[in-house]
């Protein structure tokens, strides 16, 4: 009894320290939702949590998209324009081709497919690094996206407007972030195609001789973060009641910044729904939290940096603690 | 079809020398005689923007009154393509070169050039850097900002909290509306700025941040938008409370602008004139050529919008 007590003592330490390295994010979320709540009492109310929820939603879910392209060992630099182009062809097939509002909304949806697909096709196909191949459709998307609306906002079917309203107390854009979370979650753990996705990221050359289609999987892997990126660019067009030809420029660093802050590694093969959610969470928490202390706006982009650049810290950190 | 493309191609190259020909003549004419129309060439960015179509009717109709020949180049928001229409101007016979620079730096060599070849050149809206400007006609934004704070003040009775919506953090836009606000605003003790953070001119982001903002201070009555597009972000985070407890004000006069004052829920804007840029663009190159003092710098007056001018406006 007495010579296991130190062991038990021993393997309790480290499981704290490990809890520590591998939730980072939480920790620093934690951490950063008590200094706010010391800071000012708007930031711990209902409401503004039910903020914070809202604009987590459209970074959370594109985020989530880009986190099986990471995972995979890719990157998807086109998310913001796909989201702006999915909306945007949403809005227009209700608006200009008379389409009944749900079936302009699955058009929407499936744009964001087929354009990640394309992603896919040329990164897997085509021999593009993704970077390449996404930072293209970065251009063409967006192209595409002003092509369509003559560069003026076009107004979204009532489908559409309701992804940004409220089911009861409940705001709509939540549920969709729970709902997608879900999904994703359950693509990455619980499906051929998502452990797939980890052995190729991991190691591409041995998934292959393993029996994975690695051009297959690299295909599903950018159509789901196209599909993703539709998704979020609809709920980001329901807040505003129109689709904005400028909508959600620049979102992508903002996605991948998630996705790196909630643990995910660049080198591929390692990352998690639950950490990009609060990689993403972690971004808007201080964004709010910079409004409503009224930072001034020069140094916002200064603290948000920062704040990346810590996170990756942290991720270098757990992966000498994971690996020693 | 190949042989009517040539045809097309032949007869198009033709019609083209001829032309150029008939500008070759004209030139050593206006030399001479006192007749022929002086001519002025005018670079627009892109005529594929409403905003600069306008600046073009206004110089148009201006070049007319004034009897001088005004020559329309588009430049299709492409710099490089600007740069040669620059080029061409320089030696085609213009004594005058207004233009609106696709990007103004990228402008500075060719404009530059024209320096060189002593052909006074007058910018529109957008500066030129590195080079020497007779003249630069633009939007007065500082009295803009002050007429917005006037509108607001007057709108919330001269007394609570508001918040502003900066622009682009740096950008020459945000700078001049703010400190005209900020400028107008010292006339009004009784009204406190309580929060100021930028939306960088983008309608889902200042959702966002005026959403945070009425977090921390949800006892606001006024908001100043720096411009249109967020002051429409603004009003989707104020819901039905825009227009009614909360006044918003911004500045631009978008189509989207002036509709939601149309609606009741956008207070006011103030408008920029494109057509008078144009109008007092042309009227400074005519001053040059004839070798009248010009002003280095001609702040063209933006226009408060409301409930009860919004129908001249909106079109």
């Amino acid at each position: 009894m007495t010579t296991t007590t130190p062991t038990t003592r021993k393997v309790h330490r480290f499981t704290i320290k490990r809890f520590l390295a591998d939730n980072g994010a939480l920790v620093g979320l934690v951490v950063l939702g008590l200094l706010l709540f010391i800071a000012t009492p708007a930031f711990l109310t209902g409401q503004n949590i039910l903020n914070i929820g809202i604009q987590a939603s459209t970074i959370a879910i594109l985020a989530f998209g880009s986190t099986f392209a990471i995972v995979a060992a890719g990157i998807d630099l086109s998310v913001g324009s796909v989201a702006a182009l999915g909306a945007m062809a949403a809005a227009w097939m209700f608006t200009d081709a008379s389409l009944p509002g749900w079936l302009a909304l699955i058009a929407g949806l499936v744009t964001g497919l087929v354009v990640g697909a394309v992603n896919g096709a040329a990164n897997a196909y085509g021999k593009l690094p993704s970077f390449i191949a996404t930072l293209a459709m970065l251009s063409v998307a967006r192209g595409l996206t002003l092509v369509i609306s003559d560069g003026t906002p076009i107004k979204t079917p009532p489908v559409v407007s309701f992804l940004g309203g409220n089911i009861g107390p409940v705001p709509v854009p939540i549920i969709v972030l729970v709902l997608a979370a879900l999904v994703a979650s359950f693509i990455l753990n619980r499906t051929v195609i998502g452990r797939a996705m980890y052995a190729v990221g991991g190691n591409a050359e041995a998934a292959e001789l393993s029996g994975i289609n690695v051009r297959r999987i690299r295909v599903i892997v950018f159509a789901l973060s196209g599909l993703f990126a539709a998704v979020a660019g609809l709920l980001l067009a329901g807040r505003l009641d129109s689709a904005q030809p400028q909508a959600a420029v620049g979102y992508e660093l903002d996605a991948i910044a998630a996705v790196v802050i909630g643990g995910a590694s660049l080198m591929g093969g390692y990352g998690k729904i639950s950490g990009t959610l609060i990689g993403a969470l972690v971004l808007v928490v201080i964004r709010n939290g910079l409004n409503l202390l009224n930072v001034s706006s020069f140094w916002q982009q200064v603290v948000i940096g920062l704040v990346i650049a810590l996170a990756v810290g942290f991720d270098v950190i757990r992966r000498k603690t994971r690996s020693s | 079809m190949k042989s009517i493309t040539k045809v097309t191609l032949a007869s198009v190259s033709a019609a083209l020398l001829v032309v150029g020909l008939a500008g070759c003549n004209r030139t050593p004419a206006a030399d001479s005689g006192a007749a022929a129309p002086l001519k002025v060439t005018l670079s627009l960015s892109t005529l594929n923007n409403p905003f600069f179509v306008e600046v073009r009717d206004g110089a148009t109709a201006e070049a007319k009154k004034l009897g001088v020949q005004l020559d329309i180049l588009d430049a299709q928001n492409d710099s490089a393509t600007q740069a040669n229409q620059l080029a061409t101007a320089a030696s085609n016979g213009s004594k005058a070169v207004i233009v609106n620079a696709v990007d103004s730096d990228a402008a500075g060599p060719a404009v530059t050039a024209l320096n060189k070849a002593g052909i006074p050149v007058i910018a529109v809206d957008r500066t030129v850097n590195n080079a020497k400007l007779t003249s630069f006609v633009a939007s007065d934004n500082v009295t803009g900002g002050s007429q917005a704070a006037e509108l607001l003040a007057q709108s919330i009775g001269e007394k609570g909290s508001i918040l502003v919506l900066q622009g682009v953090a740096g950008t020459s836009a945000s700078r001049d509306r703010g400190q005209g606000f900020t400028d107008g605003m010292k006339k009004y003790p009784g009204i406190t700025v309580v929060a100021k953070q930028t939306a960088n001119f983008d309608r889902a982001t200042a959702l966002n941040v005026a959403t945070n903002l009425l977090q921390a201070h949800p006892d606001v009555v006024g908001i100043f938008a720096e411009n249109d597009e967020m002051a429409l972000g603004a009003i989707q985070a104020l819901g039905s409370r825009a227009g009614q407890d909360v006044k918003v004000v911004a500045f631009d006069g978008t189509d989207d602008g002036l509709k939601a004052i149309k609606a009741g829920t956008l207070v006011g804007t103030i408008a920029q004139q494109p057509g008078n840029l144009g109008k007092l663009a042309v009227e400074q190159a005519v001053k040059a050529m004839k070798g009248q003092p010009v002003d280095a710098t001609v702040p063209v007056q933006v226009v408060t919008v409301t409930s009860k001018n919004v129908d001249e406006y909106l079109k």
